[in-house]
């Protein structure tokens, strides 16, 4: 049952945002298919320890798929060629015996890179600041079941309010654009009666930011929502168009 | 550090019966006026649930808010992770369900040693949770007509856990995220990511400050409040595999604990039955299966050992097995919750199976749970609809499709089962803190799983979120007050005095020898032997011996640690086995003091089962006549010492204290 391959892995190594980079390519024995592809750099990390080399560093946490921490380009893919799984849930049975896998970090201009597989996605918290939030204080709700939302709606809601922030949208854009991620948020709220009375407000705030932060704009290739690991909608951006228009035209 | 701690256990309960103490407390209780609140600085350690909603509410209520986490934003702290559900007595399915009933199911699922107090405020304020949640926009999951939709959880006979997908972590600390980032934007609260707590800085014998680490720069920082609140979750990663996430970890609470705040019941680490079972060495973490797939799942074994054995060799499959040949051993041990037992319950009750070589997979150590019932009843889509997202990671990570028919015996449709096994998975014992939240150390607060408050011996399914919740946005923001009214004349504290010195220097010290020892081995190596240790000898099952035994290994580990561990690189700058080894070096204390804690406790309880304390049918027997009470331990100066016990003994005034029952 247990199956093992060797390969090849092609890794990205960069000691610090200033640094020059370079790739690096170390070989692996017998691994087994069932190991997650984050277990298998945990286990190349301990063998560039046993050498006595400083070992990669990448950004992971919950390896749960739901975090939204890890972030590697696996041969020319945001989270590797598992379609709606983030790099996290990949497992090596995706690969072949004999293959070279090449590991890159996050690849824009929003995202620098802080050391090898490791980048700065701090501009993503300051476009949720920008108005990523119902504006409302703790205390004071009216009961939960007083405002009654059609279930449509809710899990139409749901499914924009599942992006978990990795950037795989701005990584897989060749523009760089943030614009997946800003129209999770705005769907979110823009279908929900609760996000209404700052919704205008709230959709040129984050664009603006957005702008500011050095993303790209949209040209509608798709190629975020292909790569999303949580298969967030390309309609959302329409809807973050329109209330953007909108908005716009209010003013 | 003796002058830091109050010279009595005081759990500073209000006075009056148990339904009406929250709300004379905060009849009585001192505020700060508006003005006031912004000459005072707070600091928040954490951004789950509880600490972001702490750090989000505190900064709404014009306090001056300094939050710090360890992730690269606040929004992924371990929270996150959390799917089933959330509890609250809201009785919106009329199933005879009230703030009273949740109360009492949780003391009863905490095996009567939480504090009844505690437990019926928290079961008080989880409406307005429901309410808030609702109101920040969080998308729960909804009925037709527009209103919210329950499911259930174990240990509870009503429907009270309001859910969003299998994402109700995710959803509720977006929403507390979303907050939170309100007032960033609004200067009230200042967010670092990427720093670490390493040291806690005490000033008069109040808490006034910590020391964290830039986990970029690597460089140390100094910063001062006027209250510290400590909200860094469990330690589940002692065992080194768990279903914690990788950078979980107990180094913030033992900072605390060896500054002289009790740390209470460690000994109660929650066993989740349902994970995917281990299968290999090379596992760095586990994963967890909601348990509201036991709403529809069912769990068994073969009732014939020879079955087992086949399925153990890999000649038969699970569906290959009739069903008038499995034995579903939970509705079959306990008709009136059946797979809908308390965790600890279940947990104890596959490893019972699995010892007795009944195990499903290759390792013996797996039992099956399974939906082909469910599926035949109410139809794929409506399975898939309810657990789509979990049956499509269970496959991506076992290769096996859990809505895929794999045979048909006499007519019945069977599909093919997961296979889980118990894993740790949250940690019901933390830092000792009173009715207000604050630990033995003044001006020192513990919220979420942190704290050790609520859950007694075994937290019941969706009440995790729960407690972090009510916790940050409706309790910690009141209590704090009481303790900063008189505060209000404390200037800002500089960050340049002896204490801060002192306690950077502490830091300096232990990072400098981390470098020094230029052993043979890795971090995780040594990790993955703690993991070991814990996992065999405190684990589900404890003896006398075997934690007599663990006790010496891990002393003998700490040898090891302190004189073989190799850190590559150095301080300067981001060195993340630097990072990994400060937190080892507090796992492996924290290791001693659950083994500790379980070697005192001569009886079972929820989390906590001592195999010499049980029944005839092997469930945990109690000794409530000798350990109805909390135990607190404190640290005795060095990590080497053993720590000493004080006891907070419990009173319970609204509820009988008696044997759990699941069965009738």
């Amino acid at each position: 049952m247990e199956n093992a391959i060797s390969f090849n892995i092609k890794v990205w190594r960069q000691a610090g945002p200033k640094e020059q980079g370079r790739f690096e390519v170390y070989q692996m024995q017998d691994i087994p298919t069932d190991t997650s592809f984050l277990e298998m750099l945990d286990i190349l990390n301990e063998q560039l320890i046993e050498q006595g080399k400083e070992p990669i560093a990448f950004d992971h946490d919950c390896r749960e798929g739901i975090c939204g921490m890890c972030s590697l380009y696996i041969n020319g893919h945001p989270h590797g060629p598992a379609t709606g799984a983030t790099t996290c849930q990949l497992y090596m049975r995706r690969f072949h015996d004999g293959e070279t896998i090449t590991v890159e970090p996050w690849r824009s201009a929003a995202f620098p890179v802080i050391r090898d597989l490791m980048v700065n996605r701090n501009a993503f918290d300051q476009i949720q600041q920008a108005g990523g939030y119902v504006s409302f204080n703790t205390g004071g709700a009216q009961d939960a079941n007083a405002l009654p939302i059609s279930k449509v709606d809710a899990d139409e809601a749901m499914d924009s309010a599942s992006c978990i922030g990795c950037g795989a949208c701005v990584a897989a854009c060749k523009n760089g654009s943030a614009m997946l991620f800003v129209s999770a948020k705005v769907s979110q709220f823009a279908l929900l009666p609760q996000g209404k009375p700052e919704a205008a407000r709230r959709v040129k705030a984050m664009l603006q930011k957005m702008d500011e932060l050095g993303f790209g704009n949209c040209t509608n290739t798709g190629a975020c929502a292909a790569e999303c690991p949580k298969q967030i909608k390309l309609s959302n951006i329409s809807r973050l168009n329109r209330e953007y228009i909108c908005a716009k035209l209010a003013d | 550090m003796e002058e830091n701690i109050k010279p009595v256990i005081d759990s500073r309960i209000p006075e009056g019966p148990v339904a009406e103490k929250w709300t004379n407390y905060k009849a009585h209780q001192k505020l700060v006026n508006p003005a006031n609140k912004r000459r005072l600085d707070i600091i928040v350690v954490g951004t789950g649930l509880a600490g972001a909603s702490a750090a989000a509410t505190l900064g709404e209520m014009g306090f001056n808010v300094l939050n710090f986490c360890i992730q690269d934003s606040p929004r992924r702290a371990h929270s996150i992770a959390a799917q089933g559900g959330i509890n609250a007595a809201k009785n919106y399915q009329n199933d005879g369900d009230s703030v009273y009933r949740l109360f009492y199911d949780t003391v009863k699922g905490g095996d009567y040693r939480a504090r009844e107090a505690n437990v019926y405020r928290l079961a008080e304020v989880s409406n307005n949770i429901i309410d808030q949640c609702v109101a920040q926009g969080v998308p729960f999951a909804r009925e037709y007509g527009g209103l919210l939709a329950n499911r259930s959880f174990g240990g509870a006979q009503v429907s009270r856990t309001f859910y969003a997908k299998g994402q109700t972590g995710q959803q509720l600390l977006l929403g507390a995220y979303s907050s939170l980032n309100r007032q960033i934007a609004a200067g009230k609260v200042k967010s670092y990511n990427r720093y670490e707590m390493h040291e806690l800085v005490i000033i008069d014998g109040r808490a006034r400050g910590i020391i964290a680490r830039n986990l970029v720069t690597g460089k140390l920082e100094r910063f001062a409040a006027h209250a510290v609140v400590i909200a860094t979750g469990g330690y589940g990663n002692t065992y080194f595999l768990s279903t914690n996430a990788m950078g979980c970890n107990v180094s913030a609470a033992m900072a605390c604990y060896r500054h002289g705040a009790y740390f209470a019941n460690p000994a109660y680490v929650q066993i989740h039955p349902t994970c995917i079972p281990v299968h290999g060495d090379k596992q760095s973490k586990l994963t967890l299966m909601s348990e509201s797939l036991r709403n529809d799942g069912r769990i068994w074994v073969p009732k014939d050992i020879e079955d087992a054995k086949k399925l153990q060799k890999g000649e038969i499959k699970g569906s290959d097995i009739p069903e008038e040949k499995r034995d579903y051993y939970l509705e079959r041990r306990y008709p009136a919750f059946g797979n809908l037992v308390p965790r600890d319950v279940a947990s104890r009750a596959a490893k019972e199976r699995c010892d007795k070589g009944y195990g499903v997979n290759n390792t013996g150590k797996a039992v099956f749970l399974d939906f082909s019932e469910a599926i035949n009843r109410l139809g794929i889509d409506v399975i898939r609809q309810r657990y789509g997202n979990l049956f499509d990671m269970y496959e991506e990570i076992t290769d096996v499709n859990p809505g895929e028919q794999a045979s048909e015996i006499d007519g019945v449709k069977y599909y093919n089962p997961m296979m889980i096994y118990p894993a740790i998975h949250y940690t019901m014992g933390g830092i000792w803190v009173d009715y207000e939240l604050q630990t033995s150390i003044k001006g020192l607060f513990a919220i979420g799983e942190c704290n050790f408050s609520d859950h007694g011996a075994n937290r019941l399914g969706a009440s995790a979120l729960m407690q972090g919740l009510a916790d940050g946005y409706f309790v910690l923001p009141y209590t704090i007050q009481n303790y900063l009214s008189d505060q209000i004349t404390v200037p800002h504290f500089t960050t340049d005095g002896p204490e801060f010195d002192e306690a950077e220097k502490r830091v300096q010290a232990n990072l400098d020898h981390l470098m020094s020892i230029q052993g043979k081995r890795s971090v995780d190596s040594i990790h993955k032997e703690l993991g070991h240790i814990m996992w065999d000898y405190v684990g589900m099952a404890r003896t006398k011996e075997s934690l007599e035994t663990a006790l010496k290994k891990l002393r003998d580990l700490r040898e090891e640690f302190e004189n073989n561990l190799f850190v590559p690189g150095s301080k300067e700058g981001m060195n993340i086995e630097l990072d990994k080894a400060f937190r080892l070096r507090d796992f492996i204390t924290m290791g001693e003091l659950i083994a500790y804690d379980a070697l005192n406790r001569n009886e079972s309880c929820g989390g906590h089962f001592r195999e010499e304390y049980q029944t005839p049918e092997g469930e945990a027997k109690r000794d409530d006549e000798n350990y109805f009470y909390v135990a607190c331990w404190k640290y005795e100066g060095t990590d080497e010492k053993a720590p000493s016990l004080i006891k907070e003994p419990l009173h319970y005034e609204a509820i009988k204290v008696q044997t759990r029952n699941y069965k009738s």
